[in-house]
């Protein structure tokens, strides 16, 4: 089987669209909403969350024939629990701010579905490759929502985006006011209600 | 020969080798990067410092260059950490701050000048709600307000306080709105600990 049939590619891409993690399947919306609030951890969140699937199916798919079936969530957990911990403490050395910011949200990374939800549906039945395309699919998948959502929240809530000033000082001189209401994560609840609408509406289509 | 995953010794094996695995992996990974955690907790502590004698915006090595021009001495006094510092041509004292907040504890540095009025500060949380308590570290503003505030009265109590209702400018601080219980604990943190290090000077 080559490396990218067409069935490979599917893997891929159909959680970037159809299958959507968050849009199609509406997982992994809590974390989706507390993270968004500037663009910088958001889109780290979505690195993380990403190499965590992507590595977390592959090394199940590895084992999955020899998990035994009555404890495979467990294994499922450790596996998970032992990447999300490495990932933590990596954030940790290399990118302090941005872990401070995070806080336990990195942690909760392992009681997020999506993770979960791609363990048990995929990575248990299919071989590592496909696993791994799987992991990286919906994992960018989430992180492309962050993305969307974070950029928006920053524009709007703070005038700035990765921290730099975008909407000039003339506009606050004419009475501009950041919207205080973006930063909340009830905002974040409506851009993503947004989101799934204008997908829905435009790019989903019913099989 | 197909082995038999369901059985009890399968499934105990397993999960022994499987924990055993991972235990190493975590213990090598967490040695490996602490010297790294450590000198990024180090260097936060210092830059906290400097936000506190209003020193903010400062990069890694600028903050650590600064940090050792402008600290000259540490102790340790009742349990706090105090800092006597030289900003120019002025004498400030930082003084460390620890308490409990709503959810969880919260910190903070207290810089004094030579008069007891307060030189800066900056106070930090653990898990204060984003968008109420967490602008006491979020709010530069805020934290602003405290410049110039009178410390102690005529006899030695600490009068310096976050309250809802300002009546005495020259030692209230206007408290966070929507967070009164975030910033009764601030008001707490103060009293305490400066009246600690008070007591021991």
């Amino acid at each position: 089987m080559a490396l990218f049939s067409k069935q490979n590619r599917e893997v891929f891409t159909n959680p970037l669209n159809v299958d959507h993690p968050i849009l199609g399947q509406v997982l992994g919306i809590c974390s989706a909403l507390a993270v968004t609030s500037q663009l910088k951890p958001a889109i780290v969140m979505g690195l993380a969350v990403t190499v965590i699937t992507a590595f977390s199916n592959t090394i199940i798919s590895i084992i999955r024939n020899t998990i035994p079936n009555r404890i495979r969530i467990v294994v499922q957990l450790v596996v998970v629990a032992a990447l999300v911990t490495i990932v933590s403490q990596i954030l940790k050395a290399f990118a302090y701010d941005v872990s401070v910011q995070l806080s336990v949200y990195v942690g909760l990374i392992i009681t997020n579905c999506i993770l979960m939800g791609r363990l048990e549906a995929f990575a248990m039945q299919n071989k590592p490759w496909p696993s791994f395309l799987d992991g990286v699919g919906n994992g960018l998948g989430y992180a492309m929502i962050l993305v969307i959502v974070g950029a928006v929240r920053e524009l709007l809530g703070r005038g700035s985006l990765l921290g730099f000033q975008i909407i000039p000082d003339a506009c606050y001189d004419f009475g501009y006011v950041n919207n205080g209401m973006m930063t909340m994560p009830a905002m974040a609840l409506i851009l993503v209600g947004c989101v799934i609408w204008v997908h829905r509406a435009y790019f989903y289509k019913e099989k | 020969m197909k082995l038999n995953t369901n059985s009890n010794a399968y499934i105990i094996i397993y999960s022994a080798i499987l924990v055993v695995i991972v235990a190493f992996l975590l213990a090598f990974v967490y040695q490996a990067l602490k010297p790294m955690q450590d000198a990024n907790v180090a260097l936060d502590v210092k830059k906290q410092i400097l936000y506190s004698l209003n020193i903010r915006d400062l990069d890694g090595a600028e903050a650590e260059a600064k940090y050792a021009e402008v600290v000259k001495e540490e102790k340790d006094v009742n349990g706090l950490k105090v800092y006597a510092c030289q900003v120019g041509d002025q004498q400030v004292i930082v003084v460390s701050l620890k308490g409990m907040g709503l959810w969880g504890g919260i910190s903070g540095y207290l810089a004094v000048d030579k008069d007891d009025k307060v030189y800066g500060a900056y106070f930090n949380h653990e898990s204060e709600t984003a968008g109420l308590g967490a602008e006491i570290k979020d709010s530069q503003e805020w934290q602003e307000k405290f410049i110039g505030k009178k410390i102690f009265d005529e006899n030695g109590n600490v009068i310096l306080s976050v309250v809802k209702k300002v009546e005495t400018p020259d030692s209230q601080v206007d408290c966070v709105t929507g967070a009164t219980l975030t910033s009764n604990g601030v008001d707490a943190m103060i009293k305490d600990c400066l009246k600690k290090v008070k007591e021991e000077k």
